[in-house]
Order: C-alpha cells, then structure tokens, then sequence
C-alpha cells in the first residue's frame, strides 16, 4: 500500500486516507490563450514511466493538499512537500538524482 | 512469402479430420501456431505491440486490403498485456453513437470469429447483464436500451423478477441498493482472451507477417516529419507506416515519436476464486456497487476490481481496491461469501479524458494510434483492429472518424464517462 508523509501534519497516510489529485505544477491557461496551450491543460499529462509530481490531498486527516513527487514504476516515494511550491524544493529534486542518477529535468514555471 | 520460415509454417487447417489424424500418429505431426523469424530489414507496416488489438490490426491489414509485408513488433510475449489480463466481457451496450458502431462491429466480428480464423476462440454470447441498483441507474439504462434500440444494438431493460429468474444466485432485495431491474444484452458474453491473440497471431503467421517478439522499440527514426522506421533491441528496422498500438504504455510510445498524447495510465486489477460448480451462466455487472463477475469455463468466479486513482506502471494494483470489490459483490451475491480467492494481478489501463478510445492520426505523417481503451478494451479487439487497419491502409476509416486524438481540442467528446458512469 501507498503511503505518503503529509508535510502539514505530519502522519504517515495510507493512500486509504489520500484523495489523488493528479498531476502536479500544470501551468494554467484560461481565456485568450491559444487552442494549444488550452488543450494541453486540460487534456494533456505527462503520464511517465518513472518519476512523477502529483497533487495529493489527506482527505481523512487534516485536509489539506500537498505535493509529492514519486516512481510510477516502482512507487517508490521521493519525498512531499507543500500545495503552494512552484516547483520542487531542493531537498525533494537531490533524492530525486540520487536515486535516479541521468533522470533529466523538465522545466516547471 | 519471403520468410524462411515460409513453406514450413504454412497453416495446416485445425479440424476434427486433423485431430483424429494427430491420434493415429501419437500426435507427432501438429505443427507450431506461428513462426519466430529473424527481423526483416523493411517492412511496408509495422505495428507496436503484439496484444489483441495490434494483431487484429495487422490480420485485417492483410485480409482486408492485401498488405501482407508486416511486422509485429512486441517487447514482452504474445498476448501477455492487457489482452491476457482483462475480464474477457464482451458487449456492445454503448450509449454514444460512434461507441455503439464500432463495439456492435466488434462483438459481430467476434460471432465468426472462430470459423474465420479456424482457431476456437470460446465465444460464449451467454448474455450480459448491467444492474440497475438506484433510481438515477435505471433512468440512465433505460436511455441506453432506446439508444441502443436506434443504433441496432439488441437489448433491452429487464425488471427484477427476470434478472431472479436469469440468475438464480443473486439477492435483489439487498439491504443497501436492491436490484430494481437491469440492461440485458443477450447476444453479449465471453470469449477466452488468449486464443483471440493466439488465433490472430496463427493467421497473421499464416498469411507471411512477422510477429517478433521479445524485442522492444527503442526509438522512431524520422526524416523531417514522416517516420522512416524504429530502433529496436534487435537493431534498426524501416517502414513505411507504423503503427503503435501498446495500451497503458502509449504515453511512453507517443514520446519516443515526438508527440503527446492525452492518456493517463494506471493499474487496473481483477481476481479470480477457486473452481466452483456451475452456478451463474451469465456476466453480471454490478456498477453501483462497483464489481462485476462471470463463471469461467473451469468454475473459476472471474471478478473485476477497480482502478488505482493514481498513475502507475505496476501490473498488481493497491490492495484495498480488492476488499471493496470483494464486499460489493458478497452483499450482490450472498453465496460468494465463503469463496476462497486463487489469484489477483493488475494491468494497466490508458485512460482518456472521455473515456474513450483514440483511433487516430498523429501529428508525424505515417504514424497511427491506436490507444485510451482504458478499462474495456477486450471486447473491442476485432473492431479496433477492423477499423485501424482501414485507417491505416486508406487513412480514413467511417469507425474511427470521431475517435481522432484532436477531438480534445474541438471539444467534440465521446463521452462514455457519464454514460457509462464507472468501468466499462
């Protein structure tokens, strides 16, 4: 079973006790963008094979959402951090290229 | 034919002549289902992915438009996705038009299957049946049976004293969401789902294709914006067309090509108890409650679960999607409570944002897509196949002009999710 470490209160949730809010740090598009870049936020995911950042909300603990990054392959957890980040945080992005040495970055703003 | 292979791998018929022929001889003389050739160097087509739906589009390639030069190019064995991981359902019940045309084409294709590839499928149109446990559910199948009814699909709503009657061992009158009737479709079933891939690769053989196995594509090798072939584990191979036609890794596939896709993969699980007695002989479908059951040829209650909310490559599934299944079907069928469970696995499923499939061109000339079957792709194989090859080789296809991978952007869905509500 999944488990996440909710960074606002601190549990160790069963994924039991998560809501998955699917992808995380999509750039937003609303009236007057073009059809592509609106196509690509509503629809489009990155969906990898590998490491992925996702929104995550503890539903039956404390509520609130948060961020958390982790292997879609091996469901390995790499580490959670706040809803409001723009990116991830460091701490986050060095366990990340420790554990997957080459993985390589895409931009996230 | 071009193989080596060719002259020995020529199909001799499988029949009843043939089986008293192989027990005079000590069954000596049976010959293997389909060659393991050496790659070509071209091929005018390939297809990615040797499952259900990348065979039937190679087999309707050749039978329905002469293009026999093909390779199916597959990373794990034959079959050993999706296509020998799902619930074997087939039905047609669709409430969209474009859905209901191309799943009616397939569950007719699958009515001959058998006979067409001379390889015994197993379809079995036992029936199945969609419960009707809320108010809400009952309007909702009602409109499909109408729709269906339009669209020549036969079914039909049945109330609770039929559904009794057609399965003795199910409690309508349960304590939380009593059965108040259900959407029957009586020519609906089962079929085995490795023999669909088995048949289909044994007549793709046959014809002079290659199915290559064990070998994975690594790359798309394009000139400006037309493909030109694939990297492979076993070296370069070059094509004319290609197309990919891999399921949950669709989204991996798409990238190596250059383009995105809008798919989202997670695990999709189903269970399987021990042999049992005959004692349900039809597919029943529970959405409400969300489990969905059939009794296998071997007495095995086959049981359908859910899928994990969050995106995954792992073919096991969470394990508490088990539990909530297993509770919704004891309280559907009370009989089951004391059942043991044999085995469990996952597969992933390539989910739309509609929920439906994507039968499309891409945005690089030659390639084709063939993916977002999500949770129900099974039933589909013969008419996905039917309509993909006919995409392929004309570049249009009447089944698959609303299932085009640009129909986000029009917003012009399919929209199977609220029709269909859950798993379908």
């Amino acid at each position: 079973m999944l488990t996440l470490h909710c960074p606002y209160c601190g549990v160790h949730a069963d994924e039991t006790e998560l809501a998955s809010g699917g992808e995380a740090h999509l750039k937003r598009f609303g009236p007057g963008a073009s059809d592509e870049d609106f196509e690509g936020y509503l629809f489009m995911r990155e969906n990898p094979k590998g490491v992925h950042f996702e929104r995550w909300r503890h539903a039956y603990g404390c509520g609130k959402w948060f961020l958390a990054a982790r292997c879609t392959n091996t469901l390995e957890v790499f580490g959670t951090y706040p809803a409001q980040s723009t990116e991830p945080p460091q701490h986050v992005r060095d366990a990340i290229s420790a554990k997957r040495p080459g993985w390589t970055w895409r931009e996230f703003s | 034919m071009d193989s080596k292979f060719g002259d020995i791998f020529r199909m001799k018929r499988y029949s009843v002549f043939a089986v008293a022929r192989e027990a005079a001889r000590y069954h000596t003389g049976w010959q293997r289902a389909w060659a393991s050739p050496e790659p070509k160097k071209k091929y005018d087509v390939i297809i990615v992915g040797a499952g259900g739906h990348g065979l039937a589009t190679a087999f309707y390639l050749g039978k329905n438009f002469g293009i026999t030069n093909v390779a199916i190019i597959e990373k794990g064995w034959l079959g050993g996705g999706n296509t020998g991981r799902n619930t074997t359902i087939i039905r047609s019940n669709y409430l969209q038009d474009p859905s209901a045309a191309l799943y009616e084409k397939s569950r007719s294709l699958y009515e001959t299957m058998s006979q067409d590839l001379n390889y015994n499928v197993m379809f079995s149109p036992r029936g199945v049946m969609m419960l009707a446990q809320t108010e809400h559910e009952v309007r909702g199948y009602l409109r499909t049976a109408h729709a269906n009814a339009l669209q020549g699909v036969a079914t039909r709503f049945i109330d609770p004293a039929e559904v009794k009657k057609l399965v003795p061992i199910i409690n309508i009158h349960g304590p939380r969401y009593p059965v108040l009737g259900a959407l029957w479709q009586p020519r609906g079933g089962t079929a085995r789902h490795d023999a669909v891939a088995w048949g289909y690769a044994r007549a793709c053989s046959d014809m002079g294709m290659h199915v290559i196995q064990q070998t994975e594509v690594t790359a798309v090798r394009k000139e400006g914006n037309r493909v030109v072939g694939v990297d492979t584990t076993r070296g370069p191979i070059d094509c004319d067309k290609l197309g990919i036609v891999v399921a949950g890794h669709s989204g991996v596939m798409a990238e190596r090509a250059g383009f995105r896709l809008p798919i989202e993969s997670a695990p999709l699980q189903a269970l399987v108890s021990e042999p049992i007695k005959p004692c349900m002989d039809v597919v029943v479908m529970a959405n409400t409650v969300h489990g969905y059951m059939s009794q296998s040829d071997k007495g095995e209650m086959v049981i359908g679960g859910g899928t994990d909310s969050y995106n995954a490559y792992t073919q096991r599934g969470s394990f508490h999607h088990i539990e909530e299944t297993v509770r919704a079907l004891v309280e559907t069928f009370p009989m089951i409570s004391r059942l043991k469970m044999l085995r469990q696995w996952g597969g992933i499923v390539d989910m739309t944002g509609d929920r439906s499939p994507i039968l499309s061109k891409t945005p690089v000339e030659g390639v084709f897509v063939n993916c977002g079957w999500g949770t129900g792709g099974f039933k589909a194989t013969p008419g996905s196949g039917w309509a993909m090859a006919e995409l392929m080789a004309k570049g249009h296809s009447p089944l698959t002009e609303e299932f085009s991978m640009f129909r986000f952007r029009e917003g012009k869905f399919i929209d199977e999710s609220v029709a269909a509500g859950v798993a379908h």
